[in-house]
């Protein structure tokens, strides 16, 4: 199936579904080819190459919503998937919230290029594939004596959407991801075999690291962990590895959506407009970033991507609205889903930073960890370095942060100048001051 | 419970907005007409299973050749055709549902140990014996062994259900749900929300083996989720608790329905009293049950027999020796019944069993797939595992739980001078290799002069594995596991665990407090 075949088949069952019994109708279609491969000690460790597709409607009938999704896209099995999925809403309690998003939020005609899709992806043969890992590999095994074992990895997809609302949406988007990197594990002591890996994920092929720095990369990260200690517990500065912050900072992610809010489990309800954070502290969501790892043109509810600021200087200026909880709160919405995120930068690099901090810890790795959503409290696992006076002493594990995300925002000192290039939630390193670590 | 490698996950576009429901009657894939009128799955037999996916042992037998045709010396097709649904209530309302319909099957091919895997979602000759085309790329010499004769291998069933999901529909589902709303806030007039799930997923597994060997089995799974939020003097606080396994209808009983309620208002109410503990190292009660959380990070992961072949974990030289007192005993099993992770044989056509991890304080025995048995030459323990067809086989653990040992609950908890009682979790995460691994206490007590005192919550508590087993010094006769079980991670694929301990005492752990 083609692209153009797959925006009829979904305007073909949005048509059977009103024909069956809807009042609305939301129909998606995705398809995805995939290759990835592993390769470990010179061979291929495993080969994987598969296209997959689904159909995603939601049936909104007599105030009432149900959302059904099948692989199996042949016209009579979809007619009794519909049938028997609109049999099923039936039974569901009237919720007048459930109804399309308003076609005044939908996009205008003209959409500008975001550059998620790479023409080159066509060529990337699989000698290309297997040259990659092979030297990712090599470059590896040639940068220390410690090493016990390397796996590389190479993987491209090739993804195609279309959905169709029956209140006057139709859209489609295709997107191409590239991913290779290698994990590597390393001898420390009698006992232990720290890990570490690099993994860069880019929408353009030409875009990823070269072999060569994926390899030393990975290397460079497990290798620094030989050695590493548990300290005493305490107030440590913490500083945050670029790649790492989203890990930490996403874990408040669910508190700032229009559900967590509705459902009284946000401890930023209320919050709006206030001061939540340091001034340093700016968050933008913005889909329309170029090779944006998440950029689209329109979100699951088919509102029109538009960039907006989360956190202005520590202000905190919206929440993230979908369709469904923006109509229960009686809120405008404005895409209920993430995008690429990104900060407001400083100018100082990680280097420099660490050279302010007295005595704190480099946070490299975040392990295990949650939050409370409806209070704030979080306690998640870290490793990484610890800094004495301006200096790397050595490498830091099984300790633990725990703290309040309305304290720790507040306790951002600076801010770097180091976006970290393959994610969509473009952290820099940030320094935060006094935080309690738990260890021996 | 562990990701080993971010790698991204793909998921479809129903999986935003969640996947899954109900449906009246039952879905069904291909060759519809025919297995419409099919016995009960229980009753299904081998012919059943070839027609529900419309192939038969040539066609099978003839794309397993096509596997092999580049030098493969083993190769396996597995069929997959499953239903999940989630019917959902929030605001006081049944109002929301998702289903989603699964088919497809994937071809494997393995040459020593390394893997070539594809998958089609179309189960039709042509598109087959392309996937295995393609998965016979991993080997590159010549014509490899020739699939043989299939010989139907007989399993035991560990998940009888009386009432399946199939025969449930909808509205069966919605008055349970809404009783449990309305009984949950009359309990405690603070109590402001509740938001209840009910997924139930049933898959039909058909698959057959290079070398001889096809079985099938029919795998459902029940599960309800409670969450309840409070308000009290301007205070929010909210916490839950699940119930389920390889079950049907009839185990969501009244009773279940009153433990699962009167459970998630207690954790929840409780919050409200919390205290908290100074951040450092203390020792640490396990509570019997899902306790079972500190076996799966600390030791089971590190116990999955590729990790130790290719030597990266910290467990990776020490069969054999060892590890813990000897009254420890460290069991992962596929034969629980009814339990989330039981398996009446493995994704890769191999018998489950209960393989002792630790016997008596020594390290006994890896979890083996296929790959790993040979490669350590001892037989399969019956833990190769796969999300779905989409994947290929990892060693993964199913039930781990700890064996009765010889101190009882009051004993344990009066030999602590001050020291965490933890409960309940949430997740949690293991460096294999290093060792490090965490869990997250969702709620718990302190423990002062041999008392249980005031409740704790949101306590992440971290060690290392080696280290914490060394230093488990008392085991109550008390083993549960736990009614939830919960899906484990690994290398972006998720399978249905079970957890259990009996009540257990461990010298010192890391907590992660604010202070």
């Amino acid at each position: 199936m083609n692209q153009k075949e797959r925006l009829e088949l979904a305007k073909w069952a949005m048509k059977f579904a009103l024909k069956s019994g809807a009042d609305q109708v939301s129909v998606g279609l995705f398809n995805q080819r995939e290759v990835s491969i592993e390769y470990r000690d010179k061979r291929m460790e495993e080969l994987k190459e598969s296209t997959q597709n689904s159909l995603n409607a939601d049936i909104y009938a007599d105030q009432k919503y149900s959302s059904h999704s099948t692989n199996d896209l042949r016209k009579d099995s979809l007619e009794k998937f519909l049938s028997e999925a609109i049999a099923a809403t039936k039974y569901l309690a009237k919720d007048e919230y459930r109804v399309l998003t308003d076609p005044k939020y939908y996009p205008g005609g003209k959409r500008a290029d975001i550059q998620i899709y790479d023409p080159a992806y066509h060529d990337v043969e699989s000698s290309t594939r297997v040259k990659m890992v092979e030297e990712i590999e090599s470059v590896a095994m040639d940068q220390s004596d410690d090493i016990i074992s390397v796996s590389s990895w190479y993987e491209d997809t090739y993804t195609q959407t279309c959905m169709v609302n029956s209140n006057g949406f139709e859209g489609q988007a295709a997107g191409t991801r590239f991913g290779a990197g290698a994990e590597v594990t390393v001898r420390d002591g009698d006992e232990g075999r720290p890990a570490d890996y690099f993994w860069a994920s880019t929408r353009y092929f030409k875009d990823l690291p070269s072999n060569e720095d994926l390899g030393k990369w990975a290397v460079e990260r497990a290798v620094r962990k030989i050695g590493q200690k548990k300290l005493d517990s305490g107030k440590y500065d913490m500083v945050i590895e670029n790649r790492v912050g989203s890990r930490f900072l996403g874990l408040f992610g669910y508190s700032y959506t229009a559900q967590a809010i509705q459902q009284k489990n946000s401890f930023l309800d209320g919050k709006l407009d206030q001061k939540i954070a340091s001034e340093l502290l700016t968050v933008i969501d913005d889909p329309t970033m170029k090779k944006g790892l998440s950029s689209r043109h329109y979100d699951g509810d088919g509102i029109a991507a538009k960039k907006r600021v989360v956190i202005d200087k520590g202000v905190l200026k919206t929440y993230f609205v979908d369709n469904y909880y923006g109509r229960k709160l009686g809120w405008e919405p404005n895409g209920g889903q993430t995008s690429n995120i990104i900060f407001g930068y400083g100018d100082k690099s990680r280097d420099e930073i660490i050279k302010e901090v007295e005595r704190g810890i480099l946070v490299t790795g975040f392990i295990g960890g949650n939050s409370n959503s409806v209070t704030g409290d979080f306690s998640i696992g870290v490793v990484g370095q610890l800094i004495e006076n301006g200096k790397i002493v050595h490498a830091v594990n099984e300790m633990n942060i725990a703290g309040n995300a309305s304290e720790v925002y507040n306790q951002l000192v600076a801010m770097g100048n180091d976006p970290y290039p393959y994610s969509s939630t473009r952290t820099p390193t940030m320094w935060f001051k006094d935080i309690t670590f738990s260890g021996k | 419970m562990k990701s080993k490698f971010s790698r991204r996950d793909f998921l479809k576009k129903s999986s935003t907005g969640v996947a899954a429901a109900v449906v009246i009657p039952q879905f069904l894939g291909p060759s519809v007409s025919k297995v419409f009128a099919a016995p009960a799955a229980e009753d299904m037999t081998l012919n059943d299973y070839y027609e529900h996916f419309g192939v038969n042992e040539g066609l099978i037998r003839q794309v397993m050749s096509e596997a092999l045709s580049r030098g493969g010396d083993y190769s396996d097709v597995y069929f997959e055709h499953s239903v999940t649904s989630y019917v959902g209530l929030e605001d006081n309302a049944v109002n929301r549902a998702y289903s989603d319909i699964d088919f497809g099957v994937g071809i494997r091919t393995l040459k020593g140990d390394q893997t070539g895997y594809s998958f089609t979602e179309e189960i039709t000759p042509k598109a087959m014996k392309l996937a295995a085309s393609t998965a016979a790329n991993i080997a590159s010499s010549g014509s490899g062994a020739e699939p043989v004769h299939l010989k139907l291998h007989k399993t035991p069933n560990y998940y009888p259900v009386k009432q399946s999901w199939e025969d449930t529909s909808i509205d069966q589902k919605v008055p349970y749900l809404q009783q449990i709303d309305e009984e949950a806030l009359a309990m405690d007039p603070a109590l402001i929300k509740t938001r209840i799930w009910y997924i139930t997923k049933y898959s039909y597994i058909l698959l057959a083996t290079s070398d001889g060997r096809v079985v099938y089995d029919y795998r459902p799974i029940g599960q309800i989720y409670l969450s309840t939020t409070a308000e009290k003097d301007g205070r929010r606080e909210q916490n839950g608790y699940a119930i389920g396994g390889r079950v049907g209808r009839e185990y969501f009983t009244t009773a279940k329905k009153d433990k699962l309620i009167k459970t998630s208002v207690r954790r929840t109410m409780e919050m409200f009293d919390a205290v908290t503990p100074e951040p450092g190292e203390m020792p640490v009660v396990l509570a019997a049950g899902s306790s079972g959380i500190l076996l799966h990070e600390a030791i089971g992961h590190g116990m999955e027999a590729d990790f130790n072949r290719k030597e990266i974990s910290i467990f990776s030289d020490k069969i054999g020796k060892p590890v813990a007192e000897d009254f420890v005993t460290i069991i992962d099993d596929g034969t629980n019944m009814n339990a989330r992770g039981a398996l009446n044989i493995d994704d890769e056509a191999n018998a489950t069993e209960r393989t002792l991890l630790v016997e008596n304080g020594i390290l006994k025995s890896y979890l083996h797939d296929r790959i790993s048995a040979d490669f350590y030459g001892v037989e399969p323990t019956g833990s190769g595992r796969r999300q779905s067809f989409r994947y290929p086989n990892q060693p993964r653990m199913r039930c781990t739980y700890m064996s009765n040992g010889p101190h009882s609950k009051d004993e344990i908890i009066k030999s602590v001078d001050k020291g965490l009682y933890a409960e309940s979790f949430t997740n949690g995460q293991v460096y294999i290799g290093a060792g490090d691994f965490t869990f997250y206490v969702k709620s718990g007590r302190m423990i002062e002069n041999g008392k249980l005192t005031a409740p704790v919550k949101d306590i992440n508590i971290i060690g290392n594995g080696p280290e914490v087993l060394r230093d488990i010094q008392m085991v109550a006769d008390d083993l549960e596991l736990a009614e939830g079980g919960g899906n484990c991670g690994k290398g972006g694929q998720y399978v249905p665990v079970s957890l259990g301990l009996p009540t257990a005492k461990v010298k010192k752990i890391t907590i992660g407090s604010a202070g």
